[in-house]
């Protein structure tokens, strides 16, 4: 299939200038102005996005609207651009959850509104090219970029502890990153002088140099998923960025690090994954135990979600690293799904937040009497984030243990017992929170949410329910990349 | 006796430039007290027309003249090129700083000149003689001008501490450039190399030779354990001064080093080699641990340049064109760096107020956004953030590196550029998350605010478009190799 019009470069680029478009309009006297602007791009930054799934052939697993030029002669580094069914649904979330971003900043954010909102379309349309590039190294640019406009929202708009969470934030993914690079640059040498990834899927390497180029790999993406032990930042970064930062860090930044483990580790160093699949699947079931008992005793809810967020992206490089189709394919569907809940969560979060200031689950409770509306929206995706059969959380859930359960009957066990700690933290927290009586003069103030917020929850829980109910259109364009993915791990590059 | 004149063609830029110092310091006499400009005027005319003169007599391939004493080639036409360029735009940042604080004299423009031919003629030399000659213009012209300010303490004792410093290192040089003739019979660069190729000098005595001499170059470049002296003299002097220190030499030392090393003992590369490593990875360490300690900016940044000289000297590790190219590459990107950073340091000085302190940029996006902007750029160019040209640089270097085979050198080589960020992130943290301590606006002239602006963006936009860059460096290389 042709697609001549250059749709993947609009897609990255479009919300780059709007974004600077919406910084050139200054400072906060023409805030309305630059609201609109925001507001516009990133809607039309989605609507660029659709044909991407409606011309997309979910036949082949071959690359799709692909691109290529060359961007600089001297180390043949080429602008290769182009998605395959792993990378098309994550730019569609990525699309989908910046115009809630925008809305979800729109009277929150009084200070600098221009730099707020410029921040997060330009990081969108990076985050676009994470997805889309077909090159190492434009990859590695449009990957640390994204770094950059993170960090400025975590420091500029968090809360009081900002600056040590941001740059705790920022370190934190340049030490896994910058290995990455000379992961990269190895393999530039040893493919003689290419930095096509497509190139190195079909590169021979020798055991040793394949381990090494998994582990510089797994710092890199093992970071910014986060898994344990190197999840520490999330929960700072969290808790102290504003609740648009949080909901992008949680839906979209954690989901590259797991597209870089199917688009480098997995498919580059296949026997090194096989070997090291054991220790992988190991610390995916921490992350899913240990994490999930220690977002139980959480007292600050972002920081529930946090922990809940770290546990869930253990499902994900669990489903991976059990190396079989149905494994893949739902934590493909579990970053998605999780992309959409905890997206929902934090937002719920940050409509109490803004009202009471207050993220303490403590400061809370009896809030159904005052806002019954938000109450049932949270009912709703804190039932998603527990797994609720139905709901988007459940789906890939359900195919990673069952995937699980053909490989070795304790990994499934260890990965199920999150069905009852994943509903106890969250459903514990919403009972705190939302039910009992009116615990303060704050709680008895609380107005119920605004149009603004009732539209922002309800797409968000449309979604959730269609890919709960029927996950179909979603996995479909999944299949033959992941078939294809398959045979590139089976196949020992020795 | 039969005398033949030496053809002094290639060497046409170097002799305008002698003959308009001249013109420079009676052109300031006879305009006197308050019509600094006319020397400020012509001191950039002079340099856009060596630029010029450079240009035009661009060469392809080298020339020898002075009886091989002198060499013109793509190399040193392309750093001599970039050294007018920087010089061009030290005078652009710091005249109304100079001017301020009454330090605009004549003999600012005829020292920064002096320093620029002497710039030019290490660049260009094919002789030891000539290479020393050249550098001690430089290292002269530079001591008087670190002691410009002779009333303040701090500024003679950074001169003094930098006279002294220097004239040692220049002495181990000597004694190197000594040895080397006592094994080899000539100090003549091409003439070096075949002679320590033909294996008839004695190698004991080359390697003593090389040591001194590669001592030397630390101490020229900066680099740890030689680098005592630059924190202070970074701090001491005038800011405008430290920024013409900290910018164009090191285009001059890159040239020093290759003509030094690679041209002349290139056969020696396996001895020179591991002296190289040790210089890196020390400097890189001692350059970014001590930087963030530093509460003064000047000093930081002397500490990063520290750091960086430790990444341009990984660049020669590799031994090969590639390599060199990249520290050309690496160099350019670094000096570009330097100058606007410095520039917005003295952007922050007003009349009667030193910008010494980090917490200086304290709230600066509020006071100006768009510098805030541009020091960001800067900044994160100089951690080696892409898109801008700082991780290019880094990337151009680490790949010549492990093409090299020491891929270890790379993962230690970045492990402390990591180090490195944190006091760069500092920077940005106290401009965009700290309030300010002053909401006085930043005063600018326009001239300043253009090249201060181009200069950022051409951080980020050369960062988008490396291609030109990197090409001109490989050219410039593979032409005079």
């Amino acid at each position: 299939m042709s697609f001549e019009f250059p749709l993947l470069s609009l897609i990255i680029w479009l919300p780059i200038v709007f974004g600077v478009a919406v910084f050139a309009t200054g400072d906060d006297r023409n805030a309305q102005i630059a609201r609109w602007i925001s507001l516009i791009g990133s809607i039309l930054g989605f609507l660029v996005a659709i044909p991407l799934y409606t011309n997309f052939d979910s036949a082949t697993g071959a690359m799709q609207f692909l691109e290529n030029y060359q961007w600089f002669e001297r180390f043949n580094v080429n602008y290769h651009i182009g998605v395959d069914g792993i990378s098309m649904p994550l730019i569609l979330l990525n699309c989908f959850i910046t115009p809630i971003v925008v809305v979800a900043g729109w009277e929150v954010i009084k200070e600098r509104v221009s730099q707020y909102m410029g921040a997060f379309l330009i990081m969108s349309g990076i985050v676009n090219g994470v997805f889309s590039s077909l090159d190492a190294i434009l990859f590695y640019v449009f990957w640390e970029a994204s770094l950059i406009p993170m960090f400025l929202i975590i420091g500029i708009w968090g809360g009081p502890n900002r600056v040590y969470a941001a740059i705790k934030f920022f370190l934190y993914t340049l030490l896994g990153s910058l290995l990455m690079l000379i992961a990269f640059i190895y393999l530039y040498h040893a493919s003689e002088g290419s930095f096509s990834i497509e190139d190195y899927h079909n590169l021979a390497i020798p055991m040793t140099p394949q381990i090494l180029i998994f582990i510089a790999f797994l710092l890199a993406f093992a970071v910014k998923v986060p898994m344990w032990p190197v999840h520490t930042w999330l929960p700072d970064a969290h808790v102290e960025a504003p609740t648009g930062g949080s909901v992008v860090l949680a839906a979209i930044l954690l989901k590259l690090g797991g597209y870089g483990f199917l688009r480098f580790s997995l498919p580059i160093a296949p026997d090194a994954s096989h070997y090291l699949a054991e220790m992988m699947i190991v610390l995916s079931l921490i992350a899913v135990v240990y994490i999930g008992l220690i977002a139980l005793m959480q007292a600050d809810m972002k920081k529930l979600i946090a922990y809940s967020s770290v546990a869930h992206m253990g499902f994900v490089t669990l489903g991976f690293f059990l190396l079989n189709a149905y494994g893949i394919e739902g934590a493909m569907v579990q970053m998605i799904s999780h992309g959409f809940i905890s997206g929902a969560m934090f937002l719920c979060v940050g409509v109490l937040y803004d009202r009471l200031h207050s993220r303490q689950i403590a400061d809370y409770g009896g809030v159904v009497n005052k806002m019954p509306v938000f109450a049932a929206f949270f009912m709703l995706f804190a039932m998603a984030n527990a797994g609720l059969p139905g709901t988007s959380g459940f789906v890939g859930e359900f195919m990673v243990i069952m995937s699980a359960i053909k490989v070795n009957f304790w990994y499934a066990f260890f990965a199920a017992t999150t069905l009852i700690t994943g509903a106890a933290y969250t459903l514990w927290m919403y009972k705190r929170v939302i039910f009992g009586a009116v615990a303060s003069p704050g709680v008895e103030s609380l107005q119920d949410i605004s149009k603004r917020e009732f539209g922002l929850l309800a797409i968000l829980a449309i979604s959730v329910l269609w890919i709960g109910i029927y996950p179909f259109p979603l996995t479909e364009v999944m299949h033959a990349t992941v078939d294809q993915l398959l045979t590139h791990v089976s196949n020992s590059k020795l | 006796m039969n005398f033949i004149p030496p053809d002094f063609a290639p060497a046409s830029s170097e002799i305008f430039m002698l003959i308009m110092v001249c013109v420079v310091m009676l052109a300031d006499l006879a305009a006197g007290e308050g019509r600094r400009y006319v020397a400020y005027l012509i001191t950039q005319i002079t340099l856009l027309g060596c630029a010029i003169l450079t240009f035009v007599t661009f060469s392809t391939e080298s020339t020898l003249t002075f009886h091989g004493m002198f060499i013109d080639d793509s190399m040193a036409d392309t750093l001599k090129l970039m050294v007018y360029g920087t010089v061009s735009a030290v005078l652009v940042y710091s005249h109304s700083y100079m001017a301020d604080r009454g330090m605009l004299k004549g003999e600012f423009f005829s020292l920064i000149l002096f320093a620029t031919l002497g710039m030019m003629v290490m660049i260009s030399a094919s002789h030891f003689l000539t290479l020393y000659i050249g550098l001690e213009l430089l290292s002269l012209s530079l001591y008087a001008l670190v002691a410009l300010r002779r009333e303040s303490l701090m500024a003679t004792e950074a001169a003094m501490k930098f006279f002294v410093l220097g004239a040692l290192a220049s002495g181990f040089l000597l004694y190197g450039m000594s040895l080397v003739y006592g094994a080899t019979g000539t100090l003549h660069v091409s003439m070096l190399a075949q002679i320590i190729q033909s294996g008839a000098s004695s190698k004991e005595v080359l390697v003593v030779g090389l040591v001194f001499i590669v001592a030397g170059i630390a101490f020229k470049l900066s680099a740890a354990p030689f680098h005592m002296w630059a924190p202070d003299v970074y701090q001491g002097a005038p800011t405008a001064v430290t920024l013409f220190v900290g910018s164009a030499p090191k285009l001059a030392a890159f040239g020093f080093v290759m003509r030094l090393l690679v041209e002349g003992m290139g056969e020696m590369v396996t001895d020179w080699q591991g002296m190289l490593v040790i210089l890196a990875v020390l400097s890189m360490a001692v350059g970014n641990i001590a930087a963030i300690a530093q509460t003064n900016i000047k000093r930081m940044l002397a500490y990063s340049t520290i750091s960086h000289m430790g990444f341009l000297l990984l660049g020669f590790i590799s031994a090969d064109t590639n390599g060199y190219s990249s520290s050309l590459f690496y160099v350019i990107a670094y000096v570009l760096m330097t100058l606007g950073t410095f520039a917005m340091v003295m952007l922050l000085c007003r009349y009667g107020f030193e910008a010494e302190n980090i917490d200086d940029f304290k709230g600066l996006n509020k006071r100006s956004s768009l510098y805030a902007f541009i020091t960001l750029l800067l900044m994160l160019s100089l951690t080696g953030i892409p898109p801008m040209i700082g991780f290019y640089a880094k990337f151009a270097v680490l790949q010549a590196v492990v093409n090299a085979g020491y891929v270890w050198l790379a993962v230690v080589g970045v492990l402390f550029s990591l180090i490195g960020a944190f006091y760069y992130l500092r920077i940005i943290k106290l401009m965009y998350f700290d309030e300010p301590e002053t909401i006085e606006p930043i005063v600018s002239n326009s001239d300043v605010r253009i090249l201060l602006s181009a200069n950022g963006f051409a951080v980020l936009a050369l960062g988008i478009f490396p291609q030109s860059l990197m090409g001109l460096s490989l050219y410039a290389i593979q032409n005079s190799m």
